[in-house]
């Protein structure tokens, strides 16, 4: 009678997806645990952090680290540079890596394809090879210390990556346009700002993205220029938490959580409202549409 | 804007319309141009001669010829950081690799909040990796650490001491970095890859009774195989760059030393190449390792596509 009803190949199939199901949202446990228990941790009191076994729901709630970490901390401080740090090194990729994608896709010059692939090729180069000589020359220009290294060489060019990206959009404008607006008498950077940059809402909106995470999680610059505690970013602000905290000896692994969350929450927001700008921008940079 | 620039030099003939536009090109990609020769080749031809001097940044610069590369040979502490990157990358980027393309398999079924699982796949990876160290260091705290509570509940005994041990070091930095990168930019690649193989590839295989193994040998495989090099290149590179991970996990506690401990088994290449520049401040040292890197990054990704053309299906080509 069962058999009937169900046959084998229909129990084949029910048996392979509650499998799928399992395994998909399984695995959302794995990827989820450290949030989870890091956000746990940063609503415990001290003696809690101690227990064993250890607890994921906390006996008391003490919400209070949330507040506790911006006073130990100068953490509005790091919060308030990265931010800066950030604003202005995304606004100088975006502009600058447009310009020039502008230049490589509605221009016809000598040596232009030689030059586009010299600029790809550079996607290759670890920025571990240069790396000393430009610490020197941040040194002569008296910028250490300072956060023009980590703002100002995003102003030229902003990378291979965003000139490529930009570039693939920009030739999928139709020429038309420019064409159009050239008769009217526009010239060449009037159509750039009028036209064209008001096209590439979505890939300005990827390099929003990118850029932003790039910038706020970025560590090994901010390790390198920035000496004074108070100029630190988020990064290298949270790396040295346990030597800025004055805990007396205390543990202070409930504040580190807490702090830690906070730095990740901009870049969770940014990304889970942003997606799907990102997701295309990271297919294209693969070619595989 | 150009009319006087054109007297100056002299010019009697106005510039053809292919001058003008070959002109007007220049300036629009003049800052990449000044960008790349300053930050670019500049500093790769000065630290081509730094590598070849003695450098401290308090005296000025003394040539010293190839001693610095030779310093290298002897270096305990340079073949440590071979081994150490060779290691973490041999193990992270097969796992990373396999791992992406199963999960991306996975979200290509027809499942229900398959958008919803791909943005919590992918959440490790947007964690700033200095606090992902800390969340990490924290669950492998030895004594009361999340990892070790879950493996004694298990029934295994006492977990190891992770990244206070040099033998767990690099394998539970492994597992942070898997963490990070399982869900990320690779799954994204892989699964529009896998979205665009066409449906009658399986179709007709699913009519010559091919089985499930056989369709991901024959066809998965071969059809996605440019993004799997394309991912793997990429992966490798990233893999032997491996820096903030190490270097937050090693010095998070005990900061009076030099990051890459314990026993400098997390003292990987760049770590070194840090401290030699940033801690030691061996300027003309630090500039040959860096030059020595890009030797070994050119090689690997040069090997990578050369072996490659016995195994990447490019599309419109025989077989």
């Amino acid at each position: 009678m069962l058999s009937d009803l169900l046959p084998a190949w229909r129990v084949k199939r029910i048996i392979r997806y509650l499998l799928l199901y399992a395994v998909a949202y399984g695995l959302t446990i794995i990827f989820a645990l450290p949030f989870l228990w890091a956000v746990s941790s940063s609503l415990k009191p001290v003696n809690e952090l101690f227990l064993w076994p250890p607890q994921l729901i906390p006996k008391t709630w003490r919400f209070e680290n949330y507040i506790e970490i911006w006073h130990v901390a100068p953490l509005a401080r790091f919060f308030v540079n990265t931010v800066f740090v950030t604003v202005f090194s995304v606004s100088g990729r975006i502009l600058s890596a447009a310009l020039v994608a502008y230049g490589f896709a509605r221009f016809r010059f000598p040596y232009r394809n030689f030059l586009f692939l010299l600029l790809l090729s550079t996607l290759m180069l670890p920025y571990q090879v240069t790396i000393i000589p430009t610490f020197l020359l941040f040194k002569a220009f008296g910028w250490l210390d300072t956060y023009n290294p980590l703002i100002i060489p995003n102003w030229f060019g902003g990378g291979a990556f965003a000139i490529f990206l930009f570039r693939q959009f920009f030739l999928t404008i139709p020429k038309d346009l420019d064409e159009a607006a050239k008769i009217d008498g526009a010239n060449t950077f009037w159509i750039f700002i009028r036209i064209i940059l008001p096209l590439s809402k979505p890939v300005v909106i990827t390099m929003v993205v990118i850029g932003f995470l790039e910038s706020w999680n970025d560590f090994f610059g901010p390790l390198i220029y920035l000496n004074t505690p108070e100029k630190y970013t988020l990064s290298l602000g949270l790396a040295n938490f346990q030597r800025v905290v004055s805990a007396g000896g205390q543990a202070t692994e409930h504040l580190l959580m807490a702090a830690s969350m906070v730095m990740t929450l901009p870049s969770i927001l940014v990304f889970i409202l942003l997606q799907r700008y990102y997701i295309q921008g990271v297919v294209i940079s693969s070619g595989s549409k | 804007m150009i009319a006087p620039i054109k007297q100056r030099l002299g010019l009697s003939t106005p510039l053809t319309l292919g001058q003008r536009e070959a002109l007007q090109g220049f300036i629009y990609i003049s800052p990449w141009i000044i960008g790349f020769l300053v930050f670019t080749v500049g500093p790769m031809i000065a630290s081509a001669y730094l590598s070849l001097t003695d450098y401290n940044i308090v005296t000025p610069p003394r040539f010293s010829g190839l001693s610095n590369y030779e310093y290298m040979f002897g270096d305990k502490l340079f073949w440590k950081s071979i081994e150490n990157t060779l290691y973490y990358t041999v193990i992270f980027v097969p796992f990373a690799i396999a791992g992406s393309l199963a999960l991306a398999m996975l979200l290509n079924q027809q499942i229900a909040g398959r958008v919803a699982l791909r943005t919590l796949y992918f959440l490790p990876s947007v964690t700033p990796v200095v606090a992902a160290a800390f969340l990490w260091l924290w669950i492998f705290q030895p004594q009361i650490g999340l990892m070790n509570a879950i493996i004694s509940a298990l029934g295994l005994g006492n977990g190891p001491l992770w990244l206070g041990h040099p033998g767990s070091s690099k394998p539970a930095l492994i597992i942070i970095s898997l963490w990070g990168a399982l869900g990320g930019n690779t799954m994204l690649i892989f699964l529009a890859a896998l979205q665009g193989i066409p449906k009658e590839l399986f179709e007709s295989a699913d009519i010559d009774g091919a089985g499930s193994v056989g369709k991901f040998r024959y066809i998965t495989v071969p059809s996605i195989s440019p993004v799997i090099l394309f991912n793997t290149v990429l992966g490798v590179i990233g893999a032997l760059q491996m820096f903030t991970l190490a270097y937050v996990a090693s010095s998070g506690r005990q900061q009076q030393f030099s990051p890459g401990g314990p026993l400098n088994s997390t003292l990987f290449y760049v770590l070194h190449l840090y401290n030699s520049a940033f801690d030691f401040w061996e300027m003309g040292y630090a500039s040959a390792l860096a030059w020595v890197f890009f030797v070994i990054v050119l090689a690997i990704t040069g090997f990578q596509l050369w072996t490659s053309r016995r195994w990447v299906y490019y599309e419109g080509e025989d077989s």
